[in-house]
């Protein structure tokens, strides 16, 4: 729009002792600068002591919101001085107008104080939200296993469709990034591997070493970490959708608890997903193993396949393959929790979003650390 | 005050999602300053009228004029230029829901003004003020009820002093007496503001009291089946579905 400036005029004249006349003329639309009512404050307090004002806006050719705001700012700095104000001198409409908008008293109740606390009480509340976020989690967990539970006694219920299509969803449309990233895995482990092995021409170990990493836990923090920030993210995103158009909300009155409904296909999906994925990353990473045994370390695929084979036991792939099963419940659980916990906007889900990747990486290190000291112990 | 050009003219307009035409041949105007109703059961395609006239979708045939102006023919600059001045409040109010309420009202003021801060404050509190909404800038979206969600899109719609205001179904929603009080605010805003109403409603009350002017759709044969001032279509029309609409459904009542 062209918002011509404003190019008001106001002018200021005392045809009695004590009246103040305030002619106001032109252009007093927003757009342009407008004029504050500081100065009529100024006008009133020079001079004797001012009992009414009075309005002449036969110069004023154009008004809207900015004369508005101007004279209701007037009218309320002259209340609090018990200064009449005569409006008869003013457009009707605008009169009409300023009696509208104070037909609804303000709510005073309703008013938010925007005010931070000091800087320890700060520290206390985010310890009390820390706490409440871990309890919500702990409870999130437990209403998720009794959840899966009822789904084994056969009496959750949930849509086959939702399930077969989270199951496409995170499975086969994740195979093309798992098989770059576990492939290029598999080449970074065989190449820093090759530097030092070449150095005692223990070149063929580089197929164990691959093989092993790969199958006992890379494969499974690869893909975990995929998932997470594919399918985990996706999962919050969607729920916190649904939460933010109180479709949630929807399905509750309608007794259909949304744990079962939606969190348990999505867990159970990815937790099929998982495995499956995890050993399809684990032939990639060797498949890029032996790019670089063959490409640069001038052995044969024959020797590289045989020296895989006789150093990964089944034990590696069984632990691998626990480890995903695992790392599936988890970016499930982190997806779908921060999803449901999502707040009611846009920018909610956004962090919804986001939360869901950072909790899933996170939980999937601190299980595969849990996991690996334990297998320690065990001596598997 | 010299005659004026139509502020709005549709002309042959058709709309269509694809292949699937909601409304067809749609010929009416809309004078400076009229309070324009555009009625019609539910889903027989108010919404993307609304749409086509705001700029939002481009029509599958005919032209709407905006002061001589064919929109959809238009460079996109003056397009730019005529939808900024328009105020538009969506069926849903869509409200940004990160923002607070004076956020959403105050960043058209932010973008097209040269206000200070201090101003957009004031400037925000009227527009909420005049929709009831006094004292609630703090709020999110999502904090307050369906109704005062659709007045703080009106307030958001009429943060510029639009030439236009385009309002779809603003009193849906609301209890009677805020409902009135919208009525009592658009009869004023064209009253002193000259601004030009495109309101979408199915209110009766509000219907005959605010318009002046309206079309009528029908969805059955996808087309408008009536115009003009909605006191006049009541008493002259002859169509019994436009009659029907305008009596609740009170069928024969005007059969001798
Ligand atoms: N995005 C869309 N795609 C296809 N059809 C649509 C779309 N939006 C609305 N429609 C159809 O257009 C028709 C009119 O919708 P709408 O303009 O919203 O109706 P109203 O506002 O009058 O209730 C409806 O039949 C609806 O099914
Ligand atoms: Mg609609």
């Amino acid at each position: 729009m062209e918002i011509e400036s404003g190019q008001y005029e106001m002018s200021f004249s005392r045809p009695k002792e004590d009246t103040l006349l305030v002619r106001l003329a032109g252009n007093w639309r927003i757009g342009g600068r407008l004029p504050s009512a500081g100065e009529v404050q100024k006008q009133i307090e020079s001079g004797p002591r001012i009992q009414r004002i009075v309005f002449n806006t036969e110069g004023l050719t154009d008004w809207g919101s900015g004369l508005l705001t101007f004279l209701i700012k007037v009218i309320h700095q002259c209340s609090r001085k018990k200064i009449r104000v005569e409006k008869a001198g003013l457009p009707k409409g605008a009169v009409k107008l300023i009696a509208i908008a104070s037909a609804v008293p303000e709510e005073k109740g309703s008013q938010k104080k925007g005010t931070r606390g000091p800087f320890l009480s700060r520290i206390g509340e985010s310890t009390i939200a820390f706490s409440r976020s871990v309890v919500e989690m702990l409870g999130f967990i437990g209403d998720a296993t009794v959840a899966f539970i009822r789904l084994l006694k056969g009496k959750a219920r949930f849509r086959r469709s939702d399930f077969i299509l989270t199951i496409q969803q995170c499975g086969v449309q994740a195979l093309p990034i798992v098989s770059l990233i576990s492939l290029l895995i598999g080449l970074i482990l065989a190449f820093v591997g090759a530097v030092q092995l070449m150095m005692f021409g223990a070149q063929i170990y580089v197929a164990s070493l691959v093989g092993i990493s790969m199958v006992r836990v890379m494969g499974a923090i690869m893909t975990g970490i995929i998932m997470a920030g594919r399918t985990g993210a996706a999962f919050a995103a969607q729920l916190g959708t649904m939460q933010v158009n109180e479709e949630i909300d929807a399905l509750k009155t309608l007794g259909i608890s949304p744990m079962e409904f939606l969190v348990l296909p999505r867990m159970l999906a990815l937790v099929l997903m998982m495995p499956l994925l995890c050993l399809y990353a684990d032939l990639m990473g060797i498949l890029g193993g032996l790019i670089v045994g063959v490409g640069m370390l001038d052995l044969s695929a024959v020797e590289y396949f045989n020296q895989t084979r006789a150093s990964v036991t089944l034990n590696h792939f069984w632990i691998g393959l626990f480890h995903s099963a695992v790392f599936g419940v988890l970016v499930a659980l982190a997806g779908c929790l921060r999803g449901l916990q999502c707040g009611r906007s846009a920018s909610a889900v956004g962090d919804a979003a986001t939360s869901a990747v950072v909790t899933g990486i996170v939980s999937i290190i601190v299980a595969t650390a849990i996991i690996t000291i334990i297998c320690n112990v065990l001596g598997i | 005050m010299t005659q004026r050009e139509a502020h709005i003219t549709v002309k042959d307009l058709t709309m269509a999602y694809g292949d699937f035409v909601i409304q067809k041949n749609l010929n009416f105007t809309i004078q400076h300053g009229d309070i324009f109703l555009v009625m019609g059961g539910s889903g027989c395609g108010k919404s993307t009228i609304m749409r086509a006239l705001v700029g939002l979708k481009e029509p599958a045939k005919g032209r709407v004029l905006y002061d001589g102006m064919s929109f959809w023919e238009a460079e996109p600059e003056e397009q730019d230029r005529t939808m900024r001045r328009f105020g538009v409040m969506f069926q849903s109010g869509a409200l940004w829901s990160s923002m607070t309420l004076a956020e959403n009202v105050a960043l058209s003021l932010e973008e097209y003004t040269d206000l200070t801060p201090g101003q957009i404050r004031e400037v925000v509190s009227l527009k909420l003020a005049l929709v009831g909404l006094s004292g609630f800038e703090e709020f999110y979206p999502s904090e307050i009820s369906g109704g005062m969600q659709k007045r703080a899109g009106v307030a958001r719609a009429m943060a510029l002093d639009p030439d236009i205001l385009f309002f779809d179904e603003p009193s849906a929603g609301l209890d009677p007496i805020s409902s009135r009080r919208l009525d009592d605010l658009i009869l004023e805003l064209r009253d002193s503001l000259g601004t030009t109403m495109v309101v979408v409603t199915h209110e009766l009350a509000s219907i005959f009291a605010i318009g002046n002017n309206s079309v009528f759709l029908d969805p059955e044969t996808r087309t408008m089946i009536a115009s003009g001032d909605p006191k006049k279509l009541l008493a002259e029309s002859r169509d019994p579905k436009v009659h029907k609409f305008l009596t609740r459904g009170e069928e024969g009542a005007r059969e001798q």
